[in-house]
């Protein structure tokens, strides 16, 4: 089945000011996406307003063709996943517990995990390379190995729709790699996936398409191969970028000093 | 890798010390009865002052001390789910400030005056019911003062309960200053806490209490779990985020209220009990139930304490709490893993 996601319209915001406004995009099945922009510019706020966590104040988020706020609750927590950008935990929490609150939205009030639970969730952290600290407590791993955690947990809930903040935050590139790898594999298997991210190799390397925000509206949108370029990307960021074609048809982009836009 | 316990073992555990307790609370007392004549008083064989002694006077104190102990750890262990903070205790949010001020407008308007020399306070059923009114009254200023836009805001709960809590020392303070000095010093062992007020209809009431939040808060202790996330991610698996914490807020306000109103200001039951717990379990649903029977465990205990170290003097129950609570806490910060 394939749960395409689709902004019409969409604004979204806190207090007076419009964070994003006038987002119309259809995230489709099977793709990846990258958001895309400078600090502030709107892609955590499209991020949670995806995600039914911040009200569309115009326009609608549809999910499968229904508008989100219509879609019962736990049938979009199973069918969206969404990573928060940073972390803390409130409580010591061992990282299997962690990984398990993905299982959420398919669990009962009462009684334990079902088997089917602790596949899924031995499954993502495998997945993420995480297997061998499924016994430790989150308060004593490095930055890069809690977000492998949170990461699994968002796995674990086997969504279709991935909405993901930042999720090659503080990662080593061996391991930046295996969360292209997943976004990837859910795309190929047809899930939406969207993700935030400021490193262009991640978008490059890991984005079949590419959303730039700018001042919460969107610059450009579509492949990669035709937003992911020198012009562009020099007016989003206000760097010099260089863009040379790649493996696999993927651009390389290396970016310069800033300059004037 | 620490062994984990699994958390029925450690109610097993618990269960057995709540009974062992219970029992030497039930065989102390100052006038002495052999073991067995305490147990056929209990079914009510026996000499009819004493089957008096254990069931009107020593059953329900140690059944009260069970359900406060118990009440005011359940209370700390569901706001701590609900404020995501380990600091808050059952009193955070206003409940002592309110309730000690109810208690205190009640003895000033004279309720609880005729209850005679050694009754104090606590023999009158208007003075608890002052305290309730207190405690509530403080709680829903709190929590109209942490909403904002229809939802219960973390911070501004923290805030606005640390407020009322000031506000309810000052009004205190000026009411004490029209107070004549006898009234003052029960006010002072009322504030320490006591289980000397143990009634059957005490007990009769916490009861309800009690079975009331338990009702409500077991229901959520998966949304607890998921609130360790944070509020946003907790609603994208599906948790009804202000639901959850509406109903904690309440139940955990409720259970404070009502242990303070029949047993004074009992502290580091409700901050101490949860925090050891969390040493043993993660899950909130085995948190709430073991933190309920913990709390139960050492309010008996430090009941039995209270009475016997200097009896037939007794110390307040709140300063053995706090004398043991407090190194006890020390030593689990210490310990911190």
């Amino acid at each position: 089945m394939t749960v395409p996601l689709g902004a019409e319209g969409l604004a979204a915001g806190y207090g007076a000011h419009d964070a994003i406004a006038e987002i119309t995009h259809m995230f489709a099945a099977g793709r990846v996406t990258a958001l895309l922009g400078e600090n502030g510019a709107g892609k955590s706020t499209l991020l949670k307003a995806l995600a039914g966590i911040v009200p569309a104040r115009r326009g609608t988020v549809r999910l499968g063709g229904r508008p989100l706020p219509g879609v019962p609750r736990r049938e979009a927590a199973r069918m969206l996943g969404y990573l928060p950008q940073g972390f803390e935990p409130l409580f010591p929490i061992l990282a299997r517990d962690l990984v398990l609150l993905g299982r959420t939205p398919w669990r009962t009030a009462f009684g334990a995990p079902s088997a089917r639970d602790h596949l899924a969730v031995d499954a993502a952290l495998t997945e993420m390379d995480a297997g061998m600290f499924a016994e430790t407590d989150l308060g004593a791993m490095s930055g890069g190995e809690r977000q492998r955690i949170l990461l699994a947990r968002v796995l674990a809930g086997e969504p279709e729709v991935l909405l993901l903040d930042e999720p090659a935050a503080n990662l080593d590139p061996r391991h930046r790699f295996l969360v292209i790898d997943a976004m990837r594999r859910r795309a190929e298997s047809g899930g939406a996936v969207v993700f935030s991210t400021h490193e262009l190799d991640v978008a490059s390397q890991g984005a079949d398409d590419a959303v730039l925000l700018s001042g919460g509206r969107v610059l450009a949108a579509g492949p990669i191969a035709d937003t992911l370029t020198e012009s562009l990307l020099s007016d989003l960021f206000g760097v010099s970028a260089c863009v040379t074609p790649g493996a696999g048809g993927r651009p390389l982009v290396s970016i310069g000093p800033a300059r004037a836009r | 890798m620490n062994s984990r316990r699994p958390a029925w073992v450690w109610g097993v555990l618990l269960l057995g010390a709540l009974l062992a307790a219970l029992l030497a609370s039930l065989l102390l007392g100052s006038v002495s009865i052999a073991p067995h004549d305490v147990l056929r008083a209990l079914l009510g064989r026996g000499d009819a002052g004493t089957v008096s002694i254990v069931r009107e006077l020593r059953l329900p104190r140690a059944l009260l001390a069970v359900l406060v102990g118990g009440a005011l750890a359940l209370s700390g262990a569901a706001l701590q789910a609900l404020l995501g903070n380990p600091l808050a205790d059952p009193y955070l949010l206003g409940v002592s400030g309110g309730a000690a001020c109810g208690t205190l407008v009640g003895s000033l308007l004279g309720l609880g005056a005729s209850a005679g020399m050694r009754a104090g306070i606590f023999d009158a059923l208007a003075l608890p019911f002052a305290a309730f009114l207190g405690a509530l009254a403080a709680v829903l200023v709190v929590g109209i003062g942490a909403s904002a836009g229809g939802r219960l805001d973390r911070g501004r709960l923290l805030l606005s309960g640390v407020v009322v809590n000031a506000l309810a020392s000052a009004i205190l303070l000026f009411l004490l200053s029209f107070g004549d000095p006898s009234r003052t010093q029960t006010f002072v062992f009322w504030m320490l806490g006591s289980l000397a007020g143990a009634t059957p209809g005490a007990v009769a009431a916490l009861s309800v209490y009690v079975a009331l939040s338990l009702a409500l808060l077991l229901p959520l202790a998966r949304a607890f779990d998921a609130l360790t996330l944070g509020e946003e991610t907790a609603a994208t698996l599906g948790i009804r985020v202000e639901t959850a914490k509406r109903t904690a807020y309440v139940a955990a306000s409720l259970l404070a209220a009502a242990a303070v109103a029949y047993a004074g200001i009992i502290g580091f039951v409700g901050l101490l009990v949860p925090h050891a717990v969390r040493r043993v379990t993660r899950s909130h649903r085995a948190l709430l139930l073991l933190s309920f029977l913990g709390g139960a465990v050492l309010l008996v205990v430090s009941d039995v304490v209270a009475r016997s170290l200097f009896a037939p003097a007794e110390i307040a129950v709140g300063a053995i709490t706090a004398l043991l609570g407090a190194p006890a806490f020390l030593f689990l910060l210490r310990a911190r893993p």
